[in-house]
C-alpha cells in the first residue's frame, strides 16, 4: 500500500477500533454473532450495530465486544481438539437400541 | 458487482508465479482438497497468497461499489415524487451503506485495514462497478436501477452465497436477503408510471430503459473467452457460474418482465431461439465497457470526487469521536481509582 499520498486517509492508529456484534433476535433466544463494525466507543458501537444489523427488526438486544478482546481456539489445532469426540457415539441417545414400545424415551 | 473485479485484475500483470517451498506445496494440496470437498475456508485458515489477493480485491471492490452506488441514487432523495417514494429510496440507500459495511468487514478478515481499502478507492487504485459511472437523469432512472441494475446484481450475487470463503459467503447471504426489495420496489415504481402515468412519464420510463439496458448486461463482465481469471476462480469456488451463463439467465428473465411492464428493450437482435431455449442478443460494445472501467465513463470523476469530499469533510467528526472516547475512558479509569 502506498501510504505517502493522502494524509487525509488515516493510518491504522486513527482508525476506530473494531467491535464484534451479537444480536438476540427475540426474547428467549441466544445472542448470536452477526458481524463486526468500527466505532469510537461502546455506546457508538451499539448505536451503529442497531443501524447496520437490525434495520428490519432482526433484533431485540445487542451485545458488542472489542474484537481484540476475543480469545479463540487455534484453527490449526482443530483436529487434535475436536476429533476425539468423534468415536464417542455412546454420548448420543441414538446409540441405545430399545424395544419399539419404549423407543420414544 | 460485483464479479467485475476478477475480470479486470488480469490486466495488471499478476501473472508471475512465486517460487514455492515444499511445505507451501503440501499446504496448497491440502487447501485444494478442502475446496474439492466443498469445505468453507475461514479467516484464520491457511490459504494460498493468490487466493487471498483475489478475494481481497473482489470483496473490497464489491464494497466500494455499494458505497459509490449510493451516489447516483442519493441524488434523487430530495426530488422523489411522493413521501412514500422518498422513504423507500432512503431505506434502499441505507441498505447500500449497510451492504458496503458487511463487505468491508469481510475483506478486513483477510488482513487489510479499512483505511487501506478506502485509500485505494480514493486514490483511484481500486475500482468499483462501472455501472455507477452512468448519470441518473430522471426519476424513471431510480426505478430502472432497481429493476435492471439491482436485478443483475442479484443474479451475480446469489451464487456468491456459496463462495468458498465463508466470511464473504455470510455477508452475501445477508445482502441477498435484503436486495430483493430493491428490485421489486424499482419495478413497481416503473409499473406505476406505465399504468397510471401520462404519456410523458411513460416516455421517461422507456428512455431510462434504453439508457440502462446495455450497461446492465455489461455488469456480468466480459464474455467467457475473454475472462482469463474465471477458470482459477471457479477452481477455488470463488466464482460458481460463468459471466455468459449469468448474463443469459438475466436476459431470459428480463424479457418477460419488460413485456408486462410495456416497454421495449433497445436491442433489435434480441429474439427467442427455439433451439437453444434461450434468447439471442445483439453484439455488446465492449470498447465502451473498457473505456468506463479505464476511467472515461460519463461520471467517473464526479463520483470519485464526491466520495473523496465526503471522506475529507467527515475527518473532523472521526477525530472528535476518538478524542471523546479517550476522554470518557480516562474518566472511567479515574472513577474506578477513586
Amino acid at each position: 500500500m502506498d501510504n505517502t499520498k493522502e494524509p487525509t486517509s488515516a493510518t491504522p492508529a486513527t482508525e476506530w477500533p473494531l467491535w464484534e456484534i451479537f444480536v438476540r433476535s427475540r426474547a428467549g433466544l441466544d445472542h448470536k454473532h452477526c458481524g463486526s463494525l468500527h466505532a469510537a466507543d461502546p455506546k457508538m458501537a451499539i448505536q451503529l450495530a442497531r443501524d447496520v444489523y437490525t434495520r428490519r427488526q432482526e433484533g431485540s438486544s445487542i451485545w458488542v465486544v472489542r474484537s481484540d478482546q476475543i480469545v479463540a481456539s487455534d484453527p490449526g489445532d482443530k483436529g487434535m481438539y475436536f476429533d476425539p469426540m468423534e468415536d464417542k457415539v455412546y454420548r448420543h441417545p441414538t446409540f441405545y437400541q430399545l424395544p419399539d414400545a419404549v423407543d420414544h424415551m | 458487482m460485483y464479479t467485475q473485479a476478477m475480470d479486470t485484475m488480469g490486466k495488471e500483470g499478476d501473472g508471475k508465479k512465486p517460487v514455492r517451498s515444499a511445505e507451501d506445496l503440501l499446504l496448497e494440496q491440502r487447501f485444494d482438497a478442502r475446496i474439492d470437498d466443498g469445505d468453507f475456508i475461514e479467516a484464520k485458515d491457511w490459504m494460498p497468497e493468490h487466493y487471498r489477493k483475489t478475494l481481497l480485491r473482489q470483496i473490497s471492490q464489491h464494497a466500494h461499489s455499494e458505497i459509490v452506488g449510493m451516489l447516483p441514487e442519493g441524488n434523487w432523495i430530495s426530488r422523489a415524487p411522493t413521501l412514500k417514494r422518498k422513504a423507500i429510496l432512503l431505506a434502499k440507500v441505507q441498505d447500500e451503506a449497510g451492504h458496503g459495511l458487511y463487505l468491508y468487514s469481510a475483506a478486513e478478515t483477510l488482513g487489510t485495514s479499512r483505511d487501506q481499502m478506502l485509500q485505494a478507492l480514493h486514490t483511484g487504485k481500486a475500482k468499483y462497478s462501472s455501472i455507477f459511472n452512468y448519470p441518473t437523469l430522471s426519476w424513471a432512472d431510480m426505478g430502472t436501477i432497481g429493476w435492471l441494475v439491482d436485478g443483475a446484481a442479484i443474479m451475480n450475487q446469489v451464487p456468491i452465497c456459496r463462495c468458498s470463503y465463508a466470511p464473504y459467503a455470510r455477508a452475501m447471504i445477508r445482502i441477498c436477503r435484503e436486495e430483493s426489495f430493491h428490485q421489486r420496489q424499482g419495478y413497481e415504481a416503473l409499473l406505476t408510471m406505465m399504468t397510471k402515468g401520462t404519456e410523458a412519464q411513460k416516455a421517461m420510463v422507456q428512455d431510462a430503459v434504453n439508457r440502462w439496458w446495455w450497461p446492465s448486461i455489461m455488469m456480468f463482465g466480459p464474455p467467457d473467452d475473454q475472462s482469463p481469471n474465471t477458470a482459477q476462480s471457479m477452481r477455488w469456488g470463488i466464482k460458481r457460474i460463468s459471466n455468459d451463463e449469468l448474463r443469459q439467465k438475466f436476459i431470459d428473465a428480463t424479457v418477460e418482465q419488460a413485456k408486462i411492464l410495456g416497454v421495449s428493450l433497445p436491442d433489435p437482435d434480441l429474439k427467442w431461439n427455439e433451439e437453444r431455449q434461450a434468447h439471442d442478443h445483439g453484439a455488446i460494445d465492449w470498447s465502451e465497457f473498457w473505456k468506463v472501467v479505464g476511467g472515461d465513463g460519463p461520471c467517473n470523476r464526479e463520483r470519485l470526487g464526491a466520495r473523496v469530499k465526503a471522506w475529507d469533510d467527515g475527518a473532523w467528526v472521526r477525530e472528535a469521536a476518538l478524542a471523546h472516547a479517550a476522554k470518557q475512558a480516562a474518566k472511567t479509569r479515574l472513577d474506578i481509582a477513586a
